[in-house]
């Protein structure tokens, strides 16, 4: 009789449904997965060891290359990590921007996985929905920040600026004018909060449709339901958070357990989900996401009401603006200062986690009292769910390793920093 | 929150008593330093123990301790000619491989720092140890206590070359496919020993030495004056804002 062997074969490291640079041996019995050994570091970069020989401010931007769909979640992350050492803690509108911008942050995260997980399986059409409105998120950003991913946005001690009173529209083009522009430029004539308002108005039926294309949808259910089921036990074991333990069931969001920024005074609700299989994963996200859009009209309301500072007036870490420099000797040693050398955090050690939407996304951080950080380490939650894949594909079929990877929701920028 | 780590850290005295050093410095968590030798123990201790039920490992890092606290710039001493202009030292980034800097402190200088998360409890902990010996920095693995370990373990040794002992599979995991050295290590300079391009007449690609010079623009130093105080913050913020409100009158 022949002898049978088992299969190794290449999954990535460019594959479409890899999500960036994933190498996956897989060992193959026939059509079915026996091992998985995913080899990362294809997009290792060494971030930390970078932010080792920078002052502290410089590697805020590195922040938003290492998940590069949860840009301002992560520069919240180590944001907050400086500002625990300093013993500073940023005004209240400012902690409002924050809370509203991470949750636009989690809806634009939450679109691109819904579209692109759909194209993994089959479902081309809520890729293109998911996409439309995922451009309003990155206008938001772009509006802000000036960039329309990589914001650098959040800063020790507040924000960079306050939002604007104005809101960028779309201009004439052969294709676009007349009634078509005013309505492109419909939610654009006030300010950003208005556009903001608007958007997370109007976003809930939109999830509607995202549903009406998948939850009840044969294929949709065929792919997810039962596969990449993690038990509650197991999920802690592995170190999953965010969705990914929510699906098990577990009732764990820092938001509500830790809060941080102002999430203390929001109204919302955790969804978890019973079975902990691909489908119910798919269920708690986009809920979340409805969620998320509960909070933003929540902020607005307030940044609405309560206008004000949004950084702290405390030059010795925070540079003056630029008019007061003009004319402020004080203000331009500070500022001078600040940009050639930046400021020394006291001595001490700090773990700052936030509920990115992926997961906990946390920044371990020493300082030895020097002006650039000795040791920053970053617990990103896709390094943790990736190391589950091998238990969590063996005995399904090579199909369904495309479901897993994309119900672990990954980005290979803060798998491989 | 407060009196939650007050509570965790007393309790953590009366079940390990000498054997672990405890304070509470660490910015609202509990931080514990333990002898390599009862690593896994305490760990052990902490997720089964119905007073601590650690249930999940969120985070393991390696730290490497060499230079800790070291400067370029020495300001202290101002004469009334000010400042020194000079720089030196071997901060992160400033030398290559043949000048990296020698290490001194042979004891601590590979930490592995581990960061617990009980979810029953709502609490953390920060778990921490020094290798013994720097040559060949030997830590027992946790995997068998928490899966989560697995991947921060290989990463650890990847970055730092500490040896975890019982690990099941302690590849490479970040690094390149025959990358030789521990990159995170503070004597690896930033720019690295090799460079990689693909070679036209040999048709494949080669690696070759480094030739970028390493260069940081700023610095590194220590300054302990006053205003990074968390009162005096406070009050320069209060100040400022008072100057600022009466500048706008």
């Amino acid at each position: 009789m022949a002898e049978i062997r088992n299969y190794t074969m290449n999954f990535g490291p460019q594959h479409p449904s890899a999500h960036g640079v994933l190498r996956l041996v897989l060992e193959l019995d026939g059509e079915t997965v026996v091992r998985a050994d995913p080899h990362i570091g294809l997009l290792h970069r060494g971030t930390e060891k970078l932010i080792e020989s920078k002052p502290f401010n410089q590697s805020i931007g590195y922040m938003d290359r290492l998940d590069y769909v949860s840009m301002m979640c992560s520069e919240h992350a180590y944001v907050r990590a400086i500002e625990r050492l300093l013993g500073i803690e940023p005004p209240i509108r400012a902690q409002y921007i924050r809370t509203m911008y991470d949750e636009i942050t989690r809806i634009g995260n939450h679109m691109l996985w819904i579209g692109s997980s759909g194209i993994d399986l089959g479902a081309m059409t809520v890729f293109l929905y998911a996409f439309r409105e995922r451009e309003q998120t990155i206008d938001m950003y772009e509006a802000v920040s000036g960039a329309r991913m990589h914001a650098n946005y959040y800063r020790p001690g507040g924000v960079y600026r306050d939002l604007p009173d104005t809101m960028p529209k779309y201009k004439e083009t052969p294709w676009t004018k007349g009634k078509k522009l005013k309505q492109r430029n419909e939610w654009r004539e006030g300010s950003l909060l208005d556009f903001i308002e608007a958007f997370a108005r109007d976003f809930p039926s939109k999830v509607d449709e995202y549903e009406t294309l998948l939850t009840d949808n044969r294929i949709w259910k065929q792919r997810t339901v039962g596969i990449g089921v993690l038990s509650p036990e197991r999920a802690q074991q592995l170190g999953c958070s965010g969705p990914m333990l929510r699906g098990s069931g577990v009732e764990w969001d820092l938001r509500k357990k830790q809060p941080y920024a102002m999430y203390h005074e929001m109204d919302f609700d955790i969804p978890v989900g019973i079975n902990g299989d691909c489908y119910d994963r798919y269920l708690v996200r986009v809920e979340e996401m409805r969620q998320s859009a509960r909070i933003i009209l929540q902020c607005v309301d307030w940044l609405r009401a309560n206008p004000g500072h949004v950084m702290l007036k405390n030059f010795k870490v925070i540079p003056p603006n630029r008019e007061e420099m003009k004319d402020d000797m004080e203000a331009l040693i500070h500022h001078f200062k600040l940009f050639t050398e930046g400021y020394s955090v006291p001595k001490g050690e700090t773990y700052a986690a936030v509920e990115a939407p992926k997961g906990e996304f946390g920044c371990y951080m020493v300082s030895d009292g020097a002006n650039k950080p000795f040791r920053v380490h970053l617990r990103a939650p896709g390094f943790a769910h990736l190391s589950a894949m091998d238990e969590l594909a063996r005995g399904h079929m090579l199909g369904d390793v495309v479901a897993l990877m994309g119900t672990m929701d990954i980005v290979f920028g803060e798998v491989d920093r | 929150m407060i009196d939650m780590s007050k509570s965790l850290s007393s309790e953590l005295i009366s079940c390990f008593g000498d054997l672990i050093s405890v304070s509470e410095s660490g910015r609202g968590m509990v931080t514990i330093v333990v002898p390599v030798d009862k690593w896994f123990e305490v760990a052990q201790t902490l997720r089964d123990d119905s007073r601590f039920t650690f249930s999940q490992l969120t985070d393991l890092c390696g730290i490497d301790y060499l230079g800790f606290g070291q400067v370029e710039w020495e300001t202290t001493d101002a004469t009334h000619e000010g400042f020194s202009r000079g720089v030196e030292g071997w901060g992160p980034g400033r030398f290559d491989w043949k000048n990296r800097p020698e290490s001194t402190d042979a004891e601590q200088r590979f930490g592995v720092v581990v960061h617990l998360l009980s979810t029953s409890r709502n609490t953390r902990l920060r778990m921490k140890t020094f290798a013994a010996d720097e040559g060949l920095p030997i830590v027992p693995s946790l995997v068998e206590i928490w899966n989560s370990a697995n991947w921060y373990e290989r990463e650890a040794f990847d970055l730092f070359g500490i040896i975890f002992e019982g690990h099941p599979d302690l590849r490479r995991i970040l690094t390149d496919y025959g990358f030789s050295g521990h990159p995170f290590r503070k004597d690896f300079p930033l720019i690295g020993n090799v460079t990689v391009r693909y070679d036209e007449e040999k048709g494949r690609v080669v690696y070759e030495p480094v030739e970028i010079v390493p260069r940081v623009l700023v610095p590194r130093v220590i300054r302990v004056d006053s205003r990074y105080k968390a009162d005096d913050i406070d009050k320069a913020a209060d100040e400022a804002a008072e100057l600022l409100a009466s500048r706008a009158e």
